[in-house]
């Protein structure tokens, strides 16, 4: 039972990092219509570049503020500089430029920071364990997590759904002639909103590097991840991407850990490990597939005109 | 006759002499890295020339085809390791394989639109990518190496580099053959009406859906044919072959030679891999040319080199798309007198994507 | 003329039954019904945001009704995919052109032929070298008046020769029905002039209904004429009793002075 609390917490820690990297995706999608494939080398940014300043400033939230600000300008400024020309043309072309803005990135990280990857040690303060429930105990760090994502989570919501910015993010969304229409600098909104996006990235990336360390092209992989979450969601939907990350950090992590439980009941143990490894990161995209079957808009699709 | 002499087509009758003659260059010199380079540049031409067929020409960007050169690799590397060396069996397995793959996932994917059918493409190669990673029987993440290739009860020999080398050749000649006469039979008239105008092409009365599942099968099972040979190639298989930047590659090749053109992909293949090829030996660090040179491309370059050719009358202006890998042709076939230089500078993209720990590339 | 005889004729081609759709809060289809003999060219005019589009995307297959029935040819096709209507029989031509525009004009036009001319499952064989496709193509092309420019790009021709094209594409299925959404759209008198004698060509051997704005064409071409203001049917009938309806006039026709 306890494990099975300890994977569900895992399962939604996982969840709520994947929505703060899906929410950046889908945002950047929903507004300038781009797929950005380099949206993964904005959680590499991050977490290499809270690896340094925390080892420069000694302090875990000061370094952490200071990558956070530098991935957004990072952000910033390949919006101005490459992602900008990309605009209104064949989604095959953003995949490719994209593409080479992996490139790019991945040889720059290992020009500046070397080729093997970079630790960041967690303070004291969040090393140890918490007991959350009488004689059950669970990572300080992974609970800090949970309410730090949480809490962008919620500040997300309230900046889309209660704020001025907010209202042009969300009619930017279902319309974008119109929010060019009314006279917006949409230059400037287009900056900022992918400046946004890659910091959520980055903030991602961040809080994922004492557990998992910076490494060149880590964010290759938990993109792919980012996409289903997405389309799962429904592609320009925040509300989706919250539903469809949780849904997926759970399913992914309980599968990883109780599918050869599973299977063990029903097959030989030797079949059992042989087969469970490679069925259970099959988890979340046969959920991507029964969705796209049943509903190929998304769970919570944004109305578009 | 002087119609026929145009820069592209120059350019393409030169690259398949020099194709033809390389075995003779390789024999006599005794260099025999520029074979090794060249059987893979045209396996990854196959794979790139099938990926063309439903990408340039019906218009559906798939960012998963590196699945099908996983696929077919596995089936040749799994049935190896299990006792199973004929080539009869392995590779129309491999290729059985590929269209099942391409049938179940086409269904699915084809039902997006769009950016949409990209991401989804995506999505299932890495999972098979995945699944193969979990295979802990056949290698997992460190991949399987074959120790015998596929055997043709003495037809053929694949050992022998030369033989094997022509044969890749043929295979690819033949792909660019059976793409060419696709792309101009019905089925292809329907493939590219698709392309052009779905909306049309539903109007005037054609279920585009089963012809695109159809083009997405074919293109799979050749793919997964360049799959086989690429496993009996480097004596490996790994699941790295199959991650999704090596579909990006493809789509690169092809972009780069000109979409929609028979021998674009070949072209796109060669310039690409001598590319990386040059510039991994100038640079340790050069991805970081690549990456921008590809946006490049994209934003100013579109028609790719076919596209630049075609605006060159017959003297050799455009030297930005030829100098790359004139540079690269330099250092990879050195002249015989000049002493060759072992070993890399660099870790090189050639060998990685294999997985392969090994540092430096296998120079006979 | 009595609201259950506006729509009602003996052995229809096509059969329209209480077609509703709603956008959102507007109501784009307010339970249009309508029949159509074959042979008649019908007309249907009406001010902009009558639902014209709506009803025309409903009847080509693109736009899901909510409420009523379409019967073609005897058969209920209200919620068939396009493809299969258009085999059935049923050929539209956009308002906004819709073509091929990287292929030419004779490969546009041998593409709709070959959707009706057997399955497209063959791989070898050069489809330009077809004569079964090639030579119908042709016919259409000259029918349309646009065979000198057969081996022309698409992209290369002017907007009344993409019209011309429009009409051509959907004459190379050999339909039953026409459905023409605004062929004249974007025309000069001279091409306006010379589109009229080709629908008045067509009308001998084909039932065609008609969605235009160009009142001139619709008054020398039109059988019957139905009139839609607000998604809604306000009359029905012979041109000179449309003239003459004083609900038409006020709603619609006042503006256009028609003699």
């Amino acid at each position: 039972m306890l494990l099975v609390l300890e994977q569900c917490l895992n399962g939604l820690q996982f969840g709520l990092l994947l929505f703060l990297l899906a929410s950046g995706l889908t945002l950047v999608f929903g507004i300038m219509d781009l797929v950005n494939l380099a949206h993964g080398s904005f959680y590499m940014l991050g977490a290499y570049f809270a690896a340094t300043f925390v080892e420069l400033t000694g302090s875990f939230v000061l370094g952490a503020a200071l990558a956070l600000a530098a991935t957004l300008l990072v952000g910033m400024a390949a919006e101005v500089i490459a992602i900008r020309k990309l605009y209104g043309r064949d989604h095959l072309d953003h995949v490719l430029g994209t593409f080479g803005l992996i490139l790019f990135f991945n040889e720059l990280v290992r020009l500046v920071w070397g080729p093997a990857g970079m630790n960041l040690p967690l303070p004291p303060y969040l090393g140890g364990s918490v007991e959350i429930f009488p004689d059950v105990y669970y990572p300080a760090y992974r609970i800090a997590i949970i309410a730090a994502a949480l809490a962008v989570a919620l500040l997300l919501y309230l900046v889309v759904m209660r704020t001025r910015v907010g209202m042009l993010i969300r009619a930017g969304a279902s319309n974008r002639e119109m929010v060019g229409a009314l006279g917006i600098n949409i230059q400037l909104l287009y900056t900022f909103v992918f400046g946004v996006g890659a910091a959520l990235a980055g903030l991602a990336g961040l809080i994922e590097a004492p557990i998992l360390t910076a490494q060149i092209g880590m964010g290759e992989n938990i993109l792919i991840v980012a996409l289903v979450v997405i389309i799962i969601g429904g592609v320009g939907s925040i509300r989706g991407a919250f539903m469809a990350a949780i849904f997926v950090g759970l399913v992914d992590t309980v599968g990883r850990a109780f599918l050869p439980e599973l299977f063990r009941l029903v097959m030989t143990p030797a079949a059992a490990s042989a087969l469970a490894p490679a069925l259970s990161s099959m988890l979340i995209y046969l959920m991507m597939a029964i969705v796209l079957v049943l509903r190929p808009q998304g769970l919570f699709p944004v109305d578009r005109k | 006759m002087s119609a026929l002499l145009t820069a592209r087509n120059v350019v393409i009758g030169a690259l398949l002499v020099f194709l033809a003659l390389l075995p003779a260059y390789v024999v006599l010199t005794g260099q025999f890295f520029p074979l090794t380079l060249f059987t893979r540049i045209v396996i990854l031409a196959l794979a790139a020339t099938s990926l063309n067929l439903i990408l340039g020409y019906g218009g559906m960007v798939s960012f998963g085809h590196a699945a099908y050169l996983g696929l077919g690799g596995y089936v040749v590397g799994i049935l190896a390791k299990e006792g199973i060396t004929s080539g009869f069996v392995q590779w129309p397995l491999a290729i059985a394989a590929s269209a099942l793959f391409g049938l179940v996932v086409g269904a699915l994917c084809l039902r997006a639109r769009g950016v949409y059918f990209i991401m989804i493409t995506l999505a299932f190669a890495q999972m098979i990518y995945y699944v193969a990673v979990g295979l802990d029987r056949y290698g997992g993440d460190d991949g399987l190496t074959i120790y015998r290739r596929s055997q043709f009860a003495g037809l053929i020999d694949l050992s022998g580099k030369v033989q094997f080398y022509y044969l890749c050749l043929a295979m690819l000649m033949a792909v660019i053959l059976i793409v060419s006469r696709l792309v101009n039979s019905r089925f292809g008239m329907v493939l590219q009406g698709s392309r052009s105008n779905d909306r049309r092409m539903q109007a005037i009365g054609f279920p585009t859906f089963r012809y695109e599942l159809a083009g997405f099968v074919i293109a799979g099972m050749m793919g997964g044919l360049a799959g086989a040979l690429l496993a009996n190639h480097t004596d490996f298989i790994s699941p790295a072959v199959m991650h999704w930047t090596r579909s990006g590659d493809l789509i690169v090749m092809i972009v780069l030679g000109g979409m929609g053109s028979l021998f674009g992909p070949l072209i796109g293949a060669v310039a690409l891999l001598m590319l990386e090829e040059g510039l991994s030996r100038v640079t340790e660090y050069w991805q970081i040319i690549v990456g921008p040179l590809l946006l490049f491309v994209v934003v100013y370059a579109r028609g790719g080199i076919q596209g630049a050719l075609e605006h060159v009358p017959m003297r050799w202006n455009h030297l930005s798309t030829v100098m790359p890998s004139l540079v690269a042709s330099i250092h990879v076939f050195p002249l015989p007198t000049l002493p060759r230089m072992r070993g890399r500078v660099g870790r090189g993209r050639l060998k990685d994507v294999d997985g392969r720990d090994k540092p430096g590339h296998d120079s006979e | 003329m009595t609201p259950n005889e506006w729509f009602t004729v003996a052995d229809p081609l096509l059969q329209i039954r209480g077609l509703t759709k709603k956008f959102g809060g507007v109501l784009a289809s307010d339970g249009i019904s309508l029949d159509v003999p074959a042979g008649e060219l019908h007309a249907i005019i009406g001010p902009n945001g009558a639902g014209k589009s709506t009803l025309i995307g409903q009847l080509a297959g693109e736009i899901d009704p909510d409420a009523g029935r379409i019967f073609f040819n005897g058969r209920d096709i209200t919620h068939m995919p396009t493809h299969r209507r258009n085999a059935l029989g049923l050929a539209r031509s956009f308002q906004v052109t819709s073509l091929f525009l990287d292929f030419t004009v004779l490969d546009n036009v041998a593409l709709a032929v070959q959707a009706h001319a057997g399955h497209s499952f063959r791989f070898w064989a050069p489809a330009r070298s077809e004569p079964k496709l090639r030579q119908p193509a042709r016919a259409a092309l000259a029918r349309v008046g646009l065979e000198s420019r057969a081996d022309v790009v698409c992209a290369n021709l002017s907007h009344g020769e993409h019209r011309q094209l429009e009409i051509a594409m959907a004459l190379a299925g050999a339909p039953r029905m026409f459905l023409l959404d605004e062929p004249m759209a974007g025309m000069g008198p001279d091409e306006s002039a010379r589109m009229i004698a080709l629908l008045r060509d067509l009308k001998r051997e084909q039932t065609i209904l008609l969605i235009e704005h160009d009142m001139d064409a619709v008054f020398r071409l039109a059988d019957r004429i139905t009139v839609l203001v607000d998604g809604r049917v306000i009359a029905s009938g012979a041109p000179d009793d449309i003239r003459a309806d004083a609900a038409v006039r006020q709603a619609y026709l006042g503006s256009h002075e028609v003699r």
